[in-house]
């Protein structure tokens, strides 16, 4: 009895105090989950199997109604009949941890002045115990690129994982790329409270330029070494040595088309489209110098009162059916509560036409090989990481993505958060 | 440019003295006026548009029309004009200029927030921008520059005003032949002025919106005439204006075809016959335009073409835009055609040059000429009760007149004079020959072709060789004077041969030539026929663009038709009734008569369009208890901290792409909710998505009245920026203040109408005020309006439950509330709804302990409980985020479908007519390829009382129109650009979507 009070101390300090979920001890019991519908990421369906792991790294992925298992290597097994394993969702693009609440200046570290900032890192103040990250993992999103806004060049971002103590522990791939904001081919006139209309950028000649004049610097700093650092130049090297990935932020054909020639006229290796609203218009370009786009936000209003009204919802479906590897982003209005969203977006790309596992796929195993982390994470394959969660039903509908058990790197991670805490702590209140 | 400069000078042969006043001294030898007859003679005399002389007489003397006729004595000492082949009109009316005025440069600090409350007027009305109390005579300077530059577009008296405020007062009325030191005024208290612009003299944040400045305007005029009545107890400068000038013509520039109907429906109200100052978009709502029966001033500002030649930046242009270049053309020919009688103006051109040009447009774009010539002289002088001075050349009338070369609406007829009051302005030499024609010309032995063309003061010269070689020339004509350089034939060398004559017959011109060598001989050019070439490029020139078909609205996706009632059978179909029946499989659903007929097995009807609902799911429309799209200009009245004498229903928008995705997304009905800027917002409207038709018509027939109220972080200004606020409530302390303030008011002034109106005949207790805003939350008080109030924690929600039971009244509906589930027993107790988000969170401090839980917390203490969306995205998704309600709380799914359907009809008292399936019902349905709370559900039609406002195969076929009119309207536009003609950049217009934080300036 002594215990329990003890207990029920702990819990409802934790409630009172409202305190972060506690990260999971590093996983000491291999597990294995057994027939559950597993949908692995790369497109395959698996329906009664079998998905064990060790250390933190999957060690058997398949059929159970096939394969000859020796299950006493298994300390710990979990029968998900009727239910559904997925890969963890991964959101490309976030600021995640970067701000806590949007309205409140303190709590805001996503952007930084100064225009070409590719120097500044993300992951330095990334909030691996923010709040809102509990809220993602329940919905199953348990990676996340944490990413800088601002500016021309806004920076450097890391890839994470949601369970960790500090933003150290929560690293699956430090520094993996340099974000551009191209500039716009139309300028909005006026200012928020009277817009005027948007007018043709007349800068944007010279923007463009600028960007390519600060590639080419970089370059040609980087060529020879030199005895006075210049730490905004040294930042850009993985681009040309092809360590790290260049994200281009622009949805307009002429944005693309400058962008990617620009990348290629200054040696960039490795780049990836972010947003991409016109990008059916530069299919070629893109296959051509192998572009994956994350595309921006599916649950989004067309650009133009005459395009499609569906032309957000079926981007994704359109590019695949094109041969682009397409992953989903979600930045925008209220970005960091709505990474919770994000298979929903996926959930609606198959309303417009793509295969639930070609959708699964736009916030896994393509997003992953879209960031370059596809050896690691992304689907449920023998050899990665353990990063993975069970579902009641089809998680990528809201009704059933009911998450009973998550996994990150093996670790048997907490399913509660403050919100979970404050439901159950009113659930009492009524029962009083 | 010089040349037109030499043109404009005031002819003072002929001038009286009549300008000069009286009494001032002059230099002048003799002081006795002039007073002679002037006598046009022969001329084609345009008396008015419907009454034409030919070969007639025009007899004018100290600036009046004496005599007009085919047989008029011409007294012996009359100065005689011979007119031989010419056309007399009367000159044209501009009623709305601001001529003479000066424009007034903002003083006002941008992006101030503070709302200022008091005026530092003293003995004025409250509010600095009504400003009935000024006269533009009082400011008025003669502008002589722009004078001139009326004239020679053709007018001969203006309207002017001054262009500041909201009420801007008195306009006077100026005849342009001013070349003395004074002012001449036709009339000065004409027109009464206003307008929906705020004056750029006064820092007072009210009103902030369109809807602010409507509630102003009636509560101005409900104070006019508590004045009247005598009831007031200090003087009131404005109010005396307003009333002192009520029977003047009154002016409103609506400046849209949307505000022009808000605008008659003010004057409705208030009795007054507002002469509308249109923007030149009123053909597209040319049907309700015309069921207003007012009168319009119309401007001509058509656009100029797109540069559409970069293709990337042409396909981020809005069809919309493109269209509209389009069409614009023929929104004189629409006005007219419908009857609406209209007055022409040159506002909002960028120069006067335009105006003839543009006019010329229109008729090439079917304006009747007869109606053109109305609409610039009798029409105005009408509209200014100034028929028997202006207008017209009947004897008695002010001798304005233009003399032209012929046929004023022919693009090659010369205005060579503007006569105003026996002044003559010339404009083009009347005696200067008209050059222009093809011609073979000789010089010597050696032939050339001869082209000239141009307008007749700048005139253009192409001459070619034989061999069609082109040779440079340059042409001048001035008092008939030909002088022709031609370059000569050697391109090595710059060597001209000049070619002078003077032209007495326009069929032969023949003088002498000096050769580049000095060698002087004989030239002569011989008039010939038109050549084919010129012919094909006349035709050319008289051809008009394709015209696209106005569309309901005039967006893509509007219909050139609107949409009509249907008999329609679903078969087969899932139908989720909301009823006690439940979720029905395999069953039918008549719609007749824009009402739910039968719900059953094995229904027929011959009538019906039958629709195979086999797989499908049949539900009621989705109703958003909380959404701010398809509304114009500003959702928030920000101005003061209660505000709830605005509406939104003055300011819906029918013309908002986001009404269509909406349908699309299956949502029937929405709330349009005022924004969270102050306590006390504005009422609502309720409205049905029926697209393509007009305002009026969107708001649901006798739907209850609501008023928005809000607590928290927005009305206490929390994230407003503000460095130093000076509005009352800063806090949740101040707010709660603020109701019981505003309450104790209304009750009082509730009390105050009672007593006076149950005082009986023979009472003697004085006439309240009329006071919109208290009158509105006596409403409240009196159980005849709900609020629905934006709301999130606790403290707040118990503190504005508790205000109202204080007050007797109950709140309906707690929007956004997200903090509810806190406090569920307590609000079930008081009686009030809940309306939330789905999930979100993490936006402001005070939702930090929002969670997705909250609908099934609330839902399981019983309380209604909706799920909506504030915002235009969400919206066309509500299905799925009323589905989130099963994932967060295990609502069960038919509860869930409740959430966005019956418990918002409920919410807002509409759930006898919408809400579920039932017979008797209103036909608000929604058809759905699946489960309408899956991820993967699609709406396929969606109907509004049996009407068809949204068909997914319908949308289709659009999609393909819409491709295909900017393919060919972009063509249109880039063989323009090839013409010559001018362009602006590609441009579009700035969205935007309304939150309920959205302030305006």
């Amino acid at each position: 009895m002594k215990k329990y009070i003890k207990l029920a101390f702990i819990i409802l300090s934790c409630v009172s105090m409202k305190a972060q979920q506690i990260p999971a001890s590093k996983q000491a019991k291999p597990t294995l989950i057994l027939n559950a519908t597993a949908h692995l990421g790369n497109g395959e369906v698996i329906e009664n199997s079998v998905i064990g792991f060790k250390e933190g790294k999957l060690t058997i992925v398949a059929d159970a109604t096939t394969i000859r298992l020796d299950m006493s290597a298994y300390e710990n097994v979990i029968d998900a009949k009727g239910k559904h394993v997925y890969p963890g969702f991964i959101a490309p693009n976030s600021t995640i941890g970067l701000v806590e609440i949007d309205a409140v200046k303190a709590s805001d570290d996503e952007r930084e002045i100064g225009g070409m900032t590719p120097n500044v890192r993300s992951l330095i103040a990334y909030n691996s115990e923010s709040r809102i990250i509990e809220t993602a993992r329940l919905n199953g999103v348990l990676l996340a690129q944490i990413t800088p806004r601002g500016g021309r060049i806004t920076g450097t971002s890391s890839i994470v994982h949601f369970d960790a103590w500090t933003w150290e522990d929560a690293i699956i791939k430090e520094n993996d790329g340099i974000h551009l904001n191209f500039p716009t081919t139309f300028k909005r006139s006026g200012w928020w409270a009277e817009p005027g209309t948007i007018e043709s950028n007349k800068d944007y000649t010279k923007q463009v330029d600028e960007i390519n004049s600060f590639f080419g610097k970089s370059r040609v700093y980087l060529a020879e070494p030199s005895s006075v650092k210049n730490l905004i130049y040294e930042s850009m090297k993985g681009l040309f040595d092809g360590s790290q990935i260049l994200y281009i932020n622009a949805n307009e054909e002429k944005q693309l088309i400058d962008a990617i020639r620009i990348g290629k006229e200054n040696g960039v290796k490795r780049m990836v489209v972010i947003g991409g609203y016109q990008a059916v218009k530069v299919v070629d370009l893109l296959k051509a110098n192998q572009i994956g786009v994350l595309i921006g936000r599916v649950h989004e209003l067309p650009r133009l009162d005459q395009d499609d009204i569906d032309q957000p919802f079926k981007l994704a479906k359109s590019l695949t059916d094109l041969g682009i590897l397409v992953g989903l982003e979600n930045s925008g209005d209220m970005e960091r509560m709505n990474v919770r969203n994000l298979p929903f977006q996926a959930g609606t790309t198959v309303a417009y036409g793509l295969t639930k596992e070609d959708a699964l796929k736009t916030i896994t195993l393509n997003t992953a090989k879209i960031l370059g982390i596809d050896k690691q994470v992304g689907s449920l394959e023998v050899g990665k990481d353990a990063t993975l969660f069970i579902s009641f039903g089809d998680a990528l509908d809201m009704r059933t993505n009911q998450i009973s058990k998550a996994f990150i790197q093996g670790r048997d991670i907490v399913l509660e958060s403050h919100q979970t805490e404050l439901y159950k702590k009113y659930k009492e209140k009524y029962n009083q | 440019m010089k040349r037109i400069f030499l043109l404009l000078f005031w002819s003072v042969f002929l001038t009286s003295n009549i300008n000069a006043q009286e009494y001032f001294p002059n230099n002048e030898s003799t002081k006795s006026k002039s007073s002679v007859f002037i006598a046009f003679t022969n001329a084609k005399i345009h008396v008015s548009p419907s009454e034409v002389i030919e070969r007639g007489t025009l007899l004018i003397k100290d600036g009046k029309v004496i005599a007009v006729g085919t047989s008029v004595l011409v007294p012996k000492n009359a100065m005689q004009i011979n007119l031989e082949g010419k056309y007399i009109y009367p000159s044209f009316i501009d009623m709305y200029t601001n001529f003479g005025i000066e424009v007034p440069k903002t003083s006002r600090s941008e992006g101030n927030n503070n709302p200022l409350y008091d005026t530092k007027r003293k003995g004025y009305y409250w509010n600095e921008h009504i400003k009935t109390e000024v006269n533009a005579s009082d400011s008025f300077k003669f502008d002589q520059i722009k004078a001139e530059e009326f004239l020679k577009a053709g007018f001969g008296v203006v309207g002017t005003h001054v262009p500041d405020g909201i009420a801007r007062g008195t306009g006077a009325l100026v005849l342009l032949n001013n070349d003395k030191e004074t002012n001449k005024f036709l009339s000065t208290v004409t027109t009464n002025h206003f307008a929906f612009t705020k004056s750029q003299f006064s820092n007072q944040a009210y009103p902030s919106s369109l809807m602010g400045m409507l509630a102003l305007l009636k509560q101005m005029y409900h104070d006019a005439k508590w004045y009247k009545e005598g009831n007031s107890d200090y003087r009131d400068a404005s109010l005396e204006a307003l009333i002192k000038n009520e029977k003047i013509v009154q002016i409103f520039a609506s400046e849209d075809k949307l505000n022009s109907l808000r605008v008659a429906k003010l004057g409705k109200e208030f009795g007054i016959n507002y002469i509308l100052k249109g923007s030149g978009n009123e053909f597209e709502r040319i049907d309700e335009i015309k069921k207003t029966n007012a009168k319009f001033i119309i401007p001509i500002n058509f656009p100029d073409g797109y540069d559409v030649s970069d293709p990337y930046q042409a396909n981020q242009m809005e069809l919309a835009d493109l269209r509209f270049w389009n069409q614009a053309p023929t929104n004189p020919k629409s006005l007219s055609e419908n009857g609406i009688i209209f007055a022409l103006t040159t506002d909002k051109l960028k120069k006067l040059d335009d105006f003839r040009t543009n006019l010329l447009k229109a008729i090439k774009y079917g304006f009747d000429k007869t109606k053109a010539l109305e609409s610039l002289t009798t029409i105005p002088a009408s509209l200014l009760g100034k028929s028997d001075e202006i207008g017209s050349l009947k004897k008695g009338n002010i001798g304005n007149f233009l003399i032209t070369s012929g046929d004023i609406f022919d693009s090659k007829t010369i205005i060579y004079e503007n006569w105003v009051q026996g002044n003559k302005f010339i404009i083009n030499d009347m005696n200067l020959k008209d050059i222009r024609a093809e011609y073979l010309l000789t010089i010597g032995n050696d032939n050339y072709k001869l082209k000239i063309d141009g307008e007749i003061n700048s005139l253009k010269a192409d001459v070619k060789l034989a061999n069609d070689k082109k040779v440079n020339s340059k042409l001048t004509l001035a008092n008939n004077w030909l002088n022709l350089l031609l370059k000569t034939a050697d391109t090595t060398k710059t060597e001209f041969h000049r070619l002078t004559a003077f032209v007495s017959d326009t069929n032969i011109i023949s003088g002498k030539a000096v050769l580049a060598n000095g060698i002087e001989t004989l030239w002569s050019a011989k008039k010939v026929p038109v050549s084919a070439e010129t012919k094909k490029e006349e035709e050319k020139k008289s051809e008009i663009n394709k015209v696209f078909p106005v569309t309901y609205p005039n967006l893509p996706y509007g219909n050139v038709q609107k949409p009509n009632q249907k008999t329609i059978l679903f078969k087969n179909v899932t139908v989720w009734t909301n009823e006690k029946e439940g979720v029905l499989t395999e069953t039918d659903v008549l719609i007749k008569n824009g009402k739910i007929a039968s719900v059953g097995k094995n229904l027929a009807d011959p009538l019906a369009l039958v629709v195979d609902g086999k797989g499908k799911h049949l539900t009621s429309g989705i109703i958003d208890e909380h959404s701010h799209i398809a509304i114009s200009r500003g959702v928030n009245e920000s101005g003061h901290n209660s505000s709830a004498e605005v509406t939104i229903e003055d300011v819906v928008n029918s013309d908002d792409i986001n009404i269509y995705r909406n349908l699309a997304g299956g949502v029937t009905t929405s709330q349009l909710l005022h924004g969270s800027a102050n306590p006390i917002g504005g009422r609502s409207a309720i409205v049905r998505w029926k697209w393509g038709l007009a305002p009026e018509e969107m708001i649901f027939q006798n739907s209850p009245k609501f008023i928005k109220f809000a607590l928290g972080e927005n009305v206490k200004q929390s994230n407003w920026g503000i460095q130093n606020p000076t509005r009352f409530p800063q806090s949740r302390m101040g707010v709660e203040q603020v109701f019981i303030d505003y309450f104790t008011r209304a009750q009082e002034y509730d009390r105050l109408w009672k007593e006076y109106n149950s005082q009986g005949k023979m009472g003697n207790l004085k006439k309240p005020r009329v006071d919109l805003e208290l009158q509105t939350l006596a409403e409240i008080i009196n159980k005849k309006r709900f609020i629905s109030c934006h709301s999130y924690v606790q403290s707040e929600i118990l503190g504005l439950m508790r205000v109202a039971e204080k007050f007797n009244f109950n709140v309906n509906t707690f929007t956004h509330i997200l903090e509810g589930y806190k406090v569920a027993d307590e609000m079930k107790k008081h009686g009030v709804g809940a309306s939330t988000f789905s999930d979100w969170w993490a936006y402001k401090f005070e939702v930090n302990d929002a969670i997705p839980y909250n609908a099934a917390l609330m839902h399981k203490q019983g309380l209604i409980v909706a799920i909506n969306s504030d915002d235009a995205e969400m919206s066309r998704r509500l299905n799925q985020e009323a589905a989130k309600t099963v994932k967060y709380g295990g609502v069960s799914e038919e509860e869930a479908w409740k959430m966005v359907t019956l418990n918002p009809a409920k919410l807002l008292h509409l759930d006898d007519k919408v809400g579920s399936i039932k017979v008797g019902k209103d036909a608000d349905v929604v058809l759905w390829s699946d489960n309408p709370l899956s991820i993967y559900a699609k709406a396929e039609k969606t109907l509004i009382e049996g009407v068809v406002y949204f068909d997914k195969d319908l949308d289709v076929l659009k999609r393909d129109e819409i491709a295909k009119e900017r393919a060919e309207i972009i063509t249109q536009l880039l063989q323009e650009k090839n013409q010559g003609m001018a362009t602006q950049p590609a441009s579009k217009k700035e969205k935007v979507h309304y939150h309920c934080d959205t302030l305006e300036e």
